[in-house]
């Protein structure tokens, strides 16, 4: 498969095919991560930075494995033990991290828009493992290709996606990768978290979770910070669970073989309940498994071998 | 020595309009006479297919000294007016040290007198600092020249605060011009909060946070019966605020910004920091309301809001970028262009946003063509079509959306007391 892009800051603008070209390629890597062997070769002589500005275990650790079964040289930066700490711009680090020989950046950065500002200014390919507010498009390729390799399909799946919707980077990715893949898809929260403009964008928005949950094939539970009721967003979490959190009850609306989802990490007992967090019907293990798989198609794809 | 402007249309809402000449002597407007009188001058300036009209007047910018003279100077700032066809601008106080004593003042006025380039009226500070507290000595700064009040980049926090300050400007008959932002609500937010701001991921401001403290002192002005005059006004529901305020004849005035009335918060996406403003781009709705309310008169001024900023300071990523856009060379041709093209205004109507009434609000000489009136006169192409580049950029700073449009309307000449100050050719 070619992928035309240098880059992949988003799902926004991505195609159906194009979607579905990483999938098909990531569900070729599974194999790879469940083998004793994790060996693709595809990266060899590459070099990968990971450059986060936010602390994260599991998406950096996950890149960081992908692009290790592929072959390729990794090396990782945290923001707090690095330069940016002396207050050097993402540009002079950027452009830094190019004249060292870097073939890709992985970044995560709490600025909407920091992804596709260093792309503007490196030579390196940019994958956008978090931006702010705004997207995080390996986590919803990941989510969909648990969701593909439970149902075989995205296409006609009725997805109901609940909780902080309006801070969610995951939320936004998802927005544009599920509606883009023919899913139907519903948010939501309360009305303080829930941004309404969504329906322009071809969701569905609702403040009521037990009609977004009624008929749905994958039920996502989305994080609560505990920072936003001390932003008096909501009450309390205990008021949050009550009304909005996913729990056994309320998926018994869901259609029968129904999924539930997170991104993680979870807040047991406040947007999904302990119980249903780790329901036979729970992929959120398997939504990590997916990670992998889905970072060692994208790297492949924008610096493997023959795309460059 | 005398100058003799000819064969141009005169623009002129507040004096004699059409087909008249020019005379100008010792920096004042000598005589207007009928199109071909002979006149003995030592200086002709043909102005066929040209407008003459009275010097543009910008009522709010931000000229950065003293402190900020990377961003932009006295002499630099005040020779993008002078290109842009103003012949007078009032400078904001957030300035390092703020504006809010006279040797600051003075200052300022000593620097724009060596520069030449324009007349330059400070804005003084409401309270010390900016900091929303102490009044300054709105008396003292008076008399040292300042000729009006504001704490513009920030609001004045309090109601009482600014119900004193505004009560005690009358002793003096002194103007304060408020900068309209509640930033409790305004928060962590970098653009307009709506449609566009949700699926860029970037946490959004809402009009009320404007709106609710523009109604606060349209109440303050009625409640005192005196004067004040909103800043930058974005939003349709600010324009029909005010638009009510003045029908039940509460003694305020208001301004807009050309980006207020030229774009949206679309121009957001792919995070360009130079669409980033406080008050933010709103949508093409309160675009439309902007415009509605300049052509019946609801909004006073056209002002630039010039707010120089270096580039790795707008560099630096959407939501860290300092708010703000130059807008001196563009505000005349971004008029013409969706403004008087689109038949919102007349020409004679923009000269009244961008001279006349601006002279009236602030309470200083100029805004009309006539014997006696210091020489102060724009001319421009209203039909000149040119793509704004680098090139007719005379600021020090490039922060500005506007790059690379084409636009309708060119000033092509300045003169400020008689003398050319800015030539574009």
């Amino acid at each position: 498969m070619q992928f035309q892009h240098k880059n992949l800051l988003g799902l926004q603008g991505l195609t159906k095919e194009e979607i579905t070209g990483i999938l098909d390629v990531a569900e070729t890597m599974l194999p790879v991560v469940e083998s004793k062997d994790k060996r693709l070769p595809l990266l060899q002589g590459k070099t990968v930075v990971t450059l986060f500005y936010e602390n994260s275990t599991r998406t950096r650790t996950s890149f960081e494995l992908a692009a290790k079964y592929l072959g390729a040289t990794v090396s990782n930066i945290v923001a707090s033990t690095s330069s940016v700490q002396k207050g050097e711009s993402l540009k002079d680090t950027g452009k830094t991290l190019d004249q060292m020989g870097t073939d890709a950046i992985v970044i995560r950065h709490p600025m909407s828009g920091a992804a596709h500002k260093l792309a503007e200014y490196v030579n390196a390919s940019v994958l956008n493992a978090g931006d702010g507010l705004n997207e995080h498009p390996t986590q919803a390729l990941l989510d969909m290709l648990a969701m593909r390799t439970r149902f075989g399909r995205i296409e006609g799946l009725k997805v109901a996606i609940v909780g902080d919707v309006l801070h969610s980077r995951v939320a936004r990715s998802n927005l544009w990768g599920l509606t883009t893949m023919g899913a139907s898809v519903t948010f939501a929260g309360p009305t303080t978290l829930l941004p309404e403009a969504f329906q322009k964008y071809g969701a569905t928005v609702t403040n009521d979770v037990r009609e977004a949950v009624t008929g749905a094939d994958v039920v996502m539970a989305l994080r609560i910070q505990r920072e936003r009721q001390k932003a008096g967003l909501i009450p309390s979490v205990g008021e949050y669970a009550r009304f909005f959190g996913i729990n056994e009850e309320v998926l018994k609306l869901a259609k029968p073989g129904c999924v539930v989802m997170h991104p993680g990490p979870m807040n047991r007992n406040v947007e999904i309940d302990n119980a249903t967090a780790d329901a036979s019907h729970s992929l959120v293990e398997r939504q990590v498994h997916c990670g992998v798989a889905v970072r060692m198609a994208v790297l492949s794809l924008l610096v493997g071998g023959n795309s460059k | 020595m005398k100058t003799l402007i000819k064969n141009g249309t005169l623009v002129n809402p507040r004096g004699k309009s059409g087909e008249w000449d020019v005379l100008l002597e010792d920096g004042v407007v000598k005589a207007l006479l009928p199109r071909g009188s002979e006149a003995e001058a030592g200086e002709v300036v043909d102005a066929r297919g040209l407008h003459v009209m009275p010097g543009f007047i910008d009522m709010h910018v931000h000229l950065r000294e003293p402190g900020f003279e990377y961003k932009e100077d006295i002499a630099s700032g005040t020779l993008a007016a002078a290109h842009g066809g103003f012949t007078a601008v009032a400078c904001m106080p957030n300035t390092s040290p703020v504006n809010d004593n006279k040797v600051v003042t003075r200052y300022i006025l000593d620097r724009a007198k060596e520069a030449g380039h324009a007349r330059v009226y400070p804005i003084a500070a409401v309270t010390k600092g900016l900091l929303g507290e102490e009044m300054t000595p709105m008396g003292g700064l008076l008399a040292a020249g300042a000729v009006a009040f504001s704490d513009d980049g920030r609001p004045v926090e309090s109601a009482q605060r600014m119900r004193l300050a505004l009560e005690y400007a009358k002793n003096f008959g002194a103007l304060i011009i408020s900068h309209c932002e509640d930033l409790s609500m305004a928060g962590e937010g970098a653009m307009n909060e709506g449609e566009v701001s949700a699926i860029l991921g970037i946490k959004g401001i809402s009009r009320a946070a404007e709106e609710v403290m523009l109604a606060r002192e349209l109440i303050l002005a009625e409640a005192l019966d005196c004067r004040v005059h909103i800043a930058h006004i974005s939003t349709a529901l600010g324009v029909e605020l005010l638009r009510q305020a003045k029908a039940r004849g509460v003694k305020a005035t208001g301004e807009t910004c050309p980006h207020y009335f030229s774009a949206t918060d679309e121009w957001c996406k792919g995070y360009d920091a130079n669409a980033k403003m406080n008050p933010p781009l709103r949508t093409a709705r309160d675009v439309e309301a902007i415009k509605q309310g300049l052509a019946d008169g609801t909004l006073d001024c056209i002002v630039t809001d010039h707010a120089p900023h270096a580039a790795w300071e707008k560099e630096s990523g959407f939501l860290t970028a300092p708010n703000g856009i130059i807008g001196l060379e563009t505000a005349y041709s971004l008029g013409i262009t969706n403004l008087v093209e689109p038949g919102v205004l007349t020409y004679g109507q923009l000269v009244e946003h961008m001279s006349c009434r601006p002279a009236e609000v602030l309470g200083v000489p100029g805004g009309v063509i006539e014997e006696g009136a210091a020489a102060d006169i724009t001319l421009a192409d209203p039909k000149a079509s040119v793509v704004y580049t680098q090139a007719n950029n005379h600021s020090k700073s490039a922060n500005s959306p506007f790059f690379g449009k084409r636009l309708k309307g060119r000033v092509v000449r300045t003169i400020l007391g008689g003398k050319m100050t800015a030539q574009n050719l």
